[in-house]
């Protein structure tokens, strides 16, 4: 790779270069690697990627250099612009494509092959080449061509099922985050990785096929082995664990107007003799009815939870550790809840929204959210960090997303001067 | 028959949950040798999936749990008393001979069994050392516990799931468990090529909590940009689209109980391919042409559109949908995704393992396939301390004697 892109590079990926065909697909991908060091250059169409047109705006202003989801998901990439439809474009894609250690796409069926830039393709003219595709049902599925969206892919792929409402007359609900695509963008670095650890030992590339149907249907906990071990289907209930029975309510609105979650409810002796004590200093101990089940579970050493739907004592033993915690929640305001209830070493949460989790304290003092300098803008913007703290060597959100082909005139003289050497 | 891909990397594996199993089952699944250390003392119930269910049979305990056997097929298993001198010389020769120390206890606590990362560093100076809690092991919540619940609360994931007026339904499982084990995944084998360029180990201080936190950046940004919080009246609202992008985009009631069909229109054209299918004299309103149109009137098209869907079949009408190139699915159950669902099928995903005393087991594969060198799934999860012997003498070169004599000393 070019020394000038070296330069200002570390991480645990510097030095690896990747060329990725902007798509919502890839987008995640790129972004992860490129905030390890990865040398990430995101080629669009001469219009822009279709990224660019996803609300919301800076100040609500449609404009493609002001999409806050482009920004989010390319950060420290470098963009370039192709035109497809012009022969010396399209070498100059081959070029660039042979020129790196990663190509990640997601393009639509039958779009590389047109251009002759298939896996087969790339392989016979570099055998080393990782390419790495991120496809809705993986290639060459039968129904590769069907439409989707991060809703359907949830709806179908299993997550949906689990999440909604205790009243099945809601509807099943979808999380918001896009995280049909984040999975699977998750999967397909996994994927990068083991691909380049084996390309450097036995020198030779290979095609990582990523299959988001597939990655959310390995992404819903019990909902999956439950069925796999027992053919039993979960239900889903609000706001904790779809299950086969019923379980008690997690979730608490605390005094302050403000939901949190009451956690792993107590197991053990000291853990219910902490919610015991819990319930004296705030003066609850009377008017507590199931006091004497909590008590009982002060006289055992830990309490059998394969025992729970079977055993009614231990049934009763839980079920008064999760009451005493919710009576206490709904009498404190959330952030004493959550601080207080951890000095007892008691696993809550409070239910942040995102911008709350952004300013919370322990985010501040880790360094997480970053600030990255606009100079289009004139002005700087706060940004979650990088999502793993290598203490060797760090991740670090260094700069805004790539303009419209403001990296087009670096990246192809890098090309022309064989910048793979 | 192992892959062959990670063939040469070693882990010593102090993980559980799913948090910290489900990263090192997929550098298992890949050909790495993982070698699962737990506590003789607890018969290695820290990992309380081990004995939970669901259960092949009437069977139960530490070696039967089915959640358990699902987040660790194909690694070793050995047991280790951390407490014991020998023990700890033990666990010792076992982190000289690996390339990485993983594990998902609360923060300081292998620090507290006289392994913090210097000590690790120590024995093996190029080691890999990554650790995985909710909260991670610096800050001021650094002693907090977590599982996969509080770390979606905290990251802001809980709140973006529900409907106006209602409390969260957030996840209806630990999604950040997932998650976690993911970015897991990624930080050992991003450390290990990190590694390789520079003979450079390093630890590896991964919170749930953070990397949850990258999962929903735009609305996050919507907040440090236009100052537009997320906790504001009518939010969240979920299963529409989330800024406002596509309308209609729901989940819809279908014929049934408890049947559900999700649609979403991308853009005009998918409106006007819906509106044909639906052949409805309130889905010709000229004011559906746009999108703006159609988020006016938003709450109106919903209770239009499921009037249609709810005397309708799911997935046949998801399938008439799709093929007028509008994107719907059924809401799958889960015998649906995984018994009926060619895609999953044909792509192997559910591959049967043998275990040691549950025998044939079916289990959760992996959504990606390497040309050249794919994952593979054959052995369960070991049972507590099945590999004990084989770790012993083939890994660490102990005599039968030496093991016999840790075993009468209590260190294994």
């Amino acid at each position: 790779m070019s020394a000038r892109s070296d330069a200002d590079r570390s991480g645990a990926l510097a030095g690896l270069r990747v060329a990725e065909l902007a798509s919502e697909a890839t987008a995640f991908a790129g972004k992860l690697m490129s905030d390890m060091g990865a040398d990430v250059i995101v080629i669009e169409p001469p219009a822009g990627s279709e990224l660019r047109s996803r609300p919301p705006f800076v100040d609500d202003v449609v404009d493609p250099e002001k999409s806050l989801t482009w920004w989010h998901y390319n950060t420290n990439k470098r963009g370039v612009t192709l035109d497809l439809d012009t022969a010396s474009d399209r070498e100059r894609l081959r070029q660039l494509l042979l020129s790196v250690d990663v190509v990640l796409e997601g393009e639509a069926p039958g779009r590389l092959s047109s251009l002759g830039l298939d896996y087969a393709d790339l392989r016979s003219a570099k055998r080393e080449l990782v390419m790495v595709s991120i496809t809705p049902f993986g290639r060459g599925d039968p129904r590769e061509h069907e439409p989707v969206t991060d809703l359907t892919l949830l709806a179908g792929g299993g997550p949906v099922w689990s999440c909604g409402y205790d009243d099945h007359s809601l509807p099943p609900i979808r999380g918001w985050g896009n995280q049909s695509y984040n999975i699977g963008a998750l999967y397909a670095v996994i994927g990068t990785l083991v691909a380049i650890l084996v390309r450097d030992e036995q020198g030779i590339g290979q095609h990582v096929d990523v299959n988001l149907n597939a990655s959310a249907n390995v992404t819903t906990e019990q909902a999956t082995y439950t069925w796999l071990v027992t053919r039993q289907t979960v239900q889903r209930q609000t706001g904790r664990h779809a299950e086969i029975l019923p379980s008690l309510p997690t979730q608490v609105r605390c005094s302050d107007g403000r939901w949190v979650n009451t956690g792993v409810p107590p197991r053990v002796r000291d853990e219910f003799a902490a919610v015991h004590e819990w319930l004296r200093e705030l003066g609850l101990l009377e008017e507590f009815t199931d006091r004497v089940f909590l008590e009982l579970g002060m006289e055992r050493e830990r309490l059998d939870l394969s025992k729970l739907g079977e055993d009614v004592e231990v049934q009763a033993m839980f079920a008064a550790g999760r009451e005493a915690m919710t009576l206490i929640a709904s009498r404190l305001p959330s952030y004493e809840f959550f601080m207080e209830a951890h000095r007892r070493q008691m696993p809550v949460a409070i239910i942040y929204s995102p911008e709350e989790t952004l300013q919370d304290s322990h985010f501040v003092v880790r360094g997480f959210p970053t600030r990255i300098d606009h100079d289009d803008l004139g002005r700087s913007i706060l940004y979650p960090g990088a999502p793993i703290r290598f203490t060797g060597s760090p991740s670090r959100i260094r700069s805004r997303a790539p303009h419209l082909g403001e990296h087009n005139s670096e990246v192809f003289a890098e090309i022309e001067t064989g910048a793979d050497d | 028959m192992n892959s062959r891909a990670l063939g040469r990397l070693r882990i010593c594996d102090l993980t559980g949950q799913l948090a910290g199993a489900g990263a090192t089952k997929i550098l298992a699944a890949f050909g790495a040798q993982v070698i699962r250390v737990e506590d003789p003392v607890t018969g290695g119930l820290w990992d309380i999936l081990r004995s939970l269910g669901p259960y092949v049979d009437e069977r139960r305990g530490a070696n039967v749990g089915g959640g358990f056997n699902n987040h660790n097929v194909e690694k070793l298993g050995v047991t280790i008393n951390l407490r014991t001198d020998r023990g700890q010389q033990l666990f010792r020769r076992l982190v000289a001979a690996s390339d990485a120390v993983t594990e998902n206890f609360a923060a300081g606590v292998l620090a507290r069994r006289g392994f913090p990362y210097e000590e690790l560093k120590r024995i093996k100076p190029d080691i890999v050392y990554v650790s995985n809690c909710g909260f991670g092991h610096v800050g001021p919540y650094r002693n907090f516990k977590s599982w996969g619940p509080v770390a979606q609360a905290i990251c802001g994931l809980t709140f973006s799931s529900g409907l106006p007026g209602l409390p969260p339904a957030g996840w209806g499982y630990s999604f950040m468990d997932h998650g976690g084990a993911y970015f897991m995944a990624i930080a050992v084998l991003a450390a290990i090529l990190h590694r390789n360029r520079t003979g450079e180990g390093q630890w590896v201080d991964l919170s749930c909590t953070e990397a949850g936190a990258t999962l929903n950046g735009p609305a996050m940004l919507d907040y440090t940009v236009n100052r537009r919080p997320l906790r504001r009246d009518g939010m969240p609202h979920s299963n529409r689209s989330q800024f406002g992008e596509m309308a209609p985009h729901g989940i819809y009631p279908a014929k049934g109980e408890d049947r559900w069909i999700a649609i979403a229109c991308r853009n005009d054209a998918d409106w006007h391919a819906l509106r044909d299918l639906l052949k409805e004299p309130w889905a010709s309103d000229a004011a559906y042409a746009t999108l703006e149109g159609r988020r006016k009137a938003e709450d109106a098209i919903d209770r239009e559109l499921a009037a249609w869907t709810r005397q309708r079949d799911a997935a046949a009408t998801a399938a008439l949908l799709r093929r007028a190139n509008v994107p719907a699915a059924a809401v799958q159950r889960p015998g649906e995704r995984i018994d009926e669902d060619p895609n999953t099928r044909d792509w192997g995903l559910w591959p049967v393992v043998e275990h040691s005393e549950m025998g044939e087991v079916r289990v959760e594969g992996l959504p990606l396939r390497l040309s050249e060198t794919d994952w593979q799934m054959q052995r369960g999860a070991p049972c507590v301390g099945e590999h004990n012997d084989f770790v012993f003498r083939e890994v660490l070169g102990l005599t039968r004697a030496e093991i016999q004599s840790l075993q009468e000393d209590g260190a294994i």
